[in-house]
């Protein structure tokens, strides 16, 4: 594919709903500011209701923005309809054309296209070929599982050669061991193509393994961009923290620093040390997120804290711990050469301080 | 000023698209012109007299003793019919979903769905008279009743609720089976007798349901036009009073206030129907059945239910099977053997019958398709689309289900007859087989939209996204994708059409013209002059030419149908 890789923008975009019930107008999506760079895999995450799809269904066309402008490398496609926009979507519900076979509907949109008859059937076999579904052309789509549907409808989307793949929760309808083996694929298969694509889930694991940015969205808002590495280890904030993996909140006013420079909180009485930025000040108090992984229970160090919860869980040990009153909860790995705490034994939470992300206020 | 923008662009993208606009232009200009104008221009008719506003029409009709006796009349029927309709239906279908009945009954039940759907609306008049009238075989032959009248009230009464019930046994037996069968377990594990479960459980959640049966029966009786003209005698209901108000007196200003009279009435039933009632049971009703029922096999209850259920069928069948026979008696009443094929040929020397089946088959055949492609864009447009004019299409495809057919046929009268508007435009299809053709497709078009909507319904829509997504536009997309996707659909809705058309009586008996012959008005007229053994003649073969509409639509979707060649792969 020699085409030119193009990068999607978005600027300013709002997109406003009735509310059904009430007849109240709400946001949808609210001044988004994005940027979707060439050849990039980024995903639009966040819980339902949090206008990632409506996102993704004006970047195909399905929806038009209330405000502001969405470009297409550097052509605004506002007033484009879906036909007329070099984009191909892969659905949720996979919507192959059920009176078609796998070879017709892979070479729906060329035939729209006016390609002459070899050159669709040589592509089509080629893009079957990337999809791992070589010698199937002439099976309907009912006679497939849901996996290879979902092959069929990517390769139907990718055989056209638009500029942006765009990706409606395309794996929500498949069972678990098939979702992560399916999602390693496409992303296999978008390196090998270099295309650009926006992927929408509400599943966190699943952007984290694919994307090489993601976008977190809650209420209709951006609210972090970033690589899976930086949203995991920096969260912007709380809903950001609490929806990426498990996140622990340990709030305390600070008190100091110390000699190395690390902060020290206060956390229900006791010192904890993390490490904070030249803007934190005394007497102001912070949020610091502790994942679940990385802390560990011991005899000495640390925070007192008593355990509420002990559950073996195979691969870990599932702690809930109480630090004062706040709830802690813990995954200590490999269990099985590790002293084990029962419920209602009194210990210390260990942790590093780099190991903490402090939340600005 | 943010909303304007989104409204802005999608405006801006369905200009891009010049197919949809113009199929919507057409589609909103075709639905003013012949469905809301001739109707506005009834209400315009019926408040003006001698030039003037003024109430005189309506203060004229209501001072006439028998229009205040057609209204009274035409409620006592409706009332009187959807009751019983709704009562039968829902026996009907209670006996189909909740008891475990033989195959011949159910077999029975079937023929019984049908046979009304596909027959011509006055055939049960004609046999009901042959049956029980003045020279009935039944009164007197079998009892010796010399005197015996079938005109009037109960004629209507029992000639409409047979017509009727079977649309209501497949309304209700659709919500019945929509009952979670566990609600009715739990009421009786904690106790309740059988017959309990069904007044306190059963009941109450169809209750909605009913009222919708009883009411869309109530607009059927009321807007019948063939039943009261040949069975009512002198027991004049709206629809007939219209036509005789047109037909007989030349009155037509009185003719429109009547019609307003009767379109005041059915749209009211419609609207309660439609946007309170219809939502209401389905909203009761949304759970699936999560399993099987268990099927009644106690006998006292269903043995006598069975045999009602089924002397009922029986009888149905036997009134629809009278028609034939009748038609192959030397003299209905008098002589019975030997059997005769000179009605037949009567129909076809004497009485022009080819040509009388040549126009009804022609005008119909037009009018089929038409109407099943205008459904089905109309369908596709308010389930896939959203455009700024979709709520007017939306709304008068559907109140068009709540016009009776007398009332169009006056509005075309009024409407046309002078041009649009008296100025002249259009004219020239008054009197034509075009207005005819017209006439078929609207009365035909809210079934065909209806059954258009709700198979629509079922398909995805992302499948027409996906296509669309791939670089179709909107005809492409309709014809690659919708339109194969319920090609079952609109087959079946071409098929109505055509039966619906070519069956249609109410408002083409005002409109045809001498040079047109139409099965239907001939079967009237033979049967209002007592040759009823030639409307028999005429009859049967109206009922075999539908019939053979029906089988060959049921062949044709069993061999190249789209849900065969799915079913087939599973």
């Amino acid at each position: 594919m020699e085409k030119i890789k193009k990068g999607v923008r978005l600027e300013h975009i709002s997109k406003i709903y009735q509310d059904p019930k009430t007849g109240k107008d709400f946001y949808a999506v609210k001044d988004a500011n994005l940027t979707i760079e060439p050849g990039s895999f980024v995903t639009l995450l966040g819980p339902s209701g949090c206008g990632k799809t409506t996102t993704l269904r004006m970047i195909a066309g399905f929806e038009s923005p209330d405000s502001g402008e969405i470009y297409l490398g550097d052509d605004p496609i506002n007033s484009l309809t879906p036909n007329k926009r070099d984009t191909a979507m892969v659905f949720q519900s996979y919507a192959l054309l059920p009176h078609y076979n796998i070879f017709d509907n892979v070479a729906y949109g060329l035939k729209l296209r006016k390609f002459p008859h070899e050159v669709i059937k040589e592509k089509v076999t080629k893009i079957l070929e990337l999809v791992q579904l070589s010698g199937m052309e002439s099976r309907m789509t009912n006679q497939l599982s849901g996996g290879q549907q979902q092959r069929v409808a990517l390769a139907r989307a990718l055989v056209i050669e638009p500029s942006v793949l765009l990706f409606d929760e395309p794996l929500s309808n498949l069972d678990a061991k098939l979702r992560v083996s399916m999602r390693t694929e496409i992303r296999r298969i978008q390196q090998e193509v270099g295309i650009t694509a926006v992927y929408v889930t509400h599943d966190q694991s699943e952007a984290m393994a694919i994307s090489d940015k993601i976008i977190i969205m809650n209420h209709g808002e951006v609210a972090q961009v970033g690589t899976p590495q930086e949203i995991y280890y920096h969260p912007v904030n709380e809903f950001v923290a609490d929806f990426i993996g498990e996140a622990n909140f340990l709030r305390g006013k600070m008190t100091g620093r110390d000699e190395k420079g690390l902060c020290i909180l206060e956390v229900h009485g006791n010192p904890v040390r993390v490490v904070g930025d030249d803007a934190m000040q005394e007497g102001k108090t912070y949020t610091a997120v502790l994942r679940p992984e990385a802390a560990t229970l011991a005899d000495e160090g640390g925070v007192p804290c008593k355990v509420v919860l002990s559950c073996f869980m195979g691969s870990y040990q599932n702690y809930h711990v109480m630090v004062g009153d706040t709830l802690v909860k813990l995954e200590e790995p490999n269990p099985k050469n590790k002293k084990v705490y029962k419920v209602g034994d009194a210990c210390r939470l260990v942790f590093a301080p780099e190991s903490v992300h402090v939340l600005g206020d | 000023m943010a909303t304007r923008q989104g409204s802005a662009l999608d405006r801006k993208k369905l200009l891009a698209d010049p197919i949809m606009v113009t199929t919507i232009v057409v589609l909103i200009a075709f639905l003013t012109l012949f469905i809301l104008y001739p109707l506005a221009i009834l209400l315009v008719d019926s408040v003006i007299a001698g030039g003037k506003l003024s109430l005189s029409n309506f203060i004229r009709i209501f001072h006439m003793p028998n229009f205040n006796k057609a209204i009274t009349n035409t409620l006592r029927v409706g009332f009187v019919v959807g009751l019983i309709s709704t009562a039968i239906g829902l026996l009907f279908a209670y006996v189909e979903v909740y008891v475990r009945m033989g195959k011949c009954v159910g077999g029975l039940f079937q023929v019984v769905s049908l046979l009304p759907v596909v027959s011509p609306p006055f055939v049960l008049s004609l046999s009901m008279i042959m049956l029980f009238g003045k020279a009935g075989i039944i009164t007197r032959y079998l009892m010796g009743i010399y005197d015996h009248s079938v005109y009037g009230f109960w004629g209507i009464v029992i000639v409409q609720a047979m017509t009727f019930f079977p649309v209501c046994y497949m309304m209700l037996k659709g919500l019945l089976k929509n009952i979670d069968p566990s609600l009715e377990e739990a009421a009786r594990d904690m106790g309740a007798s059988r017959f309990k479960v069904f007044t306190s459980v059963t009941l109450p959640l169809m209750l909605p349901g009913l009222g919708n049966a009883f009411l869309v029966t109530f607009i059927e009786s009321i807007a019948d036009f063939a039943n009261p003209m040949l069975i009512g005698g002198s027991y004049d209901t709206l629809a007939t009073t219209i036509y005789l108000q047109i037909t007989g007196n030349y009155d037509k200003a009185g003719a429109s206030a009547m019609a307003v009279v009767l379109l005041s009435i059915t749209m009211l039933m419609f609207i309660v129907q439609k946007y309170y009632l219809e939502a209401k049971s389905t909203a009761t009703l949304t759970g699936k059945a999560s399993r099987a029922r268990m099927l009644i096999v106690d006998p006292s209850v269903k043995i006598p239910l069975t045999i009602f259920c089924s002397l009922v069928s029986i009888f149905v069948i036997v009134m629809y099977l009278c028609v034939p026979i009748g038609s192959l008696f030397p003299t209905w009443g008098y002589k019975f053997f030997p059997l005769t094929g000179k009605w037949f040929q009567q129909v076809f020397t004497r009485y022009r019958g080819l040509k009388a089946f040549k126009d009804s088959f022609v005008l119909s055949l037009i009018a089929a398709p038409i109407t099943a492609l205008l459904s089905m864009i109309i369908s596709y447009l308010i389930v896939k689309r959203k455009f700024a004019a979709k709520g007017f299409i939306e709304v008068v495809s559907m109140l068009a289900m709540a016009v009776p057919g007398t009332v169009l046929g006056v509005g075309y009268i009024r409407g046309f007859a002078g041009g649009v508007f008296r100025t002249g435009f259009l004219q020239g299809i008054y009197g034509t087989g075009l207005i005819l053709v017209i006439v078929f497709i609207v009365r035909s078009l809210p079934t065909g939209t209806r059954s258009g909507i709700s198979a629509l319904r079922q398909i995805d829509k992302s499948i027409e996204e996906s296509a669309y997504d791939m670089g179709a536009d909107s005809l492409k997309v309709f014809t690659t994708v919708t339109l194969p996707l319920i090609k079952d659909s609109f087959l079946s809705g071409l098929v109505t059409a055509f039966v619906r058309s070519i069956t249609a009586i109410s408002a083409i008996i005002l409109l045809v013209t001498p040079q047109f012959l139409l099965i239907t008005v001939q079967i009237n007229e033979f049967a209002e002059k007592g040759a009823y053994s030639l409307a028999c003649a005429f009859a049967t073969i109206l009922i075999l030419i539908t019939y053979g509409a029906v089988f060959l639509m049921n062949l044709f979707i069993k061999y190249f149908g789209t849900s065969r060649k799915i079913k087939e792969t599973e």
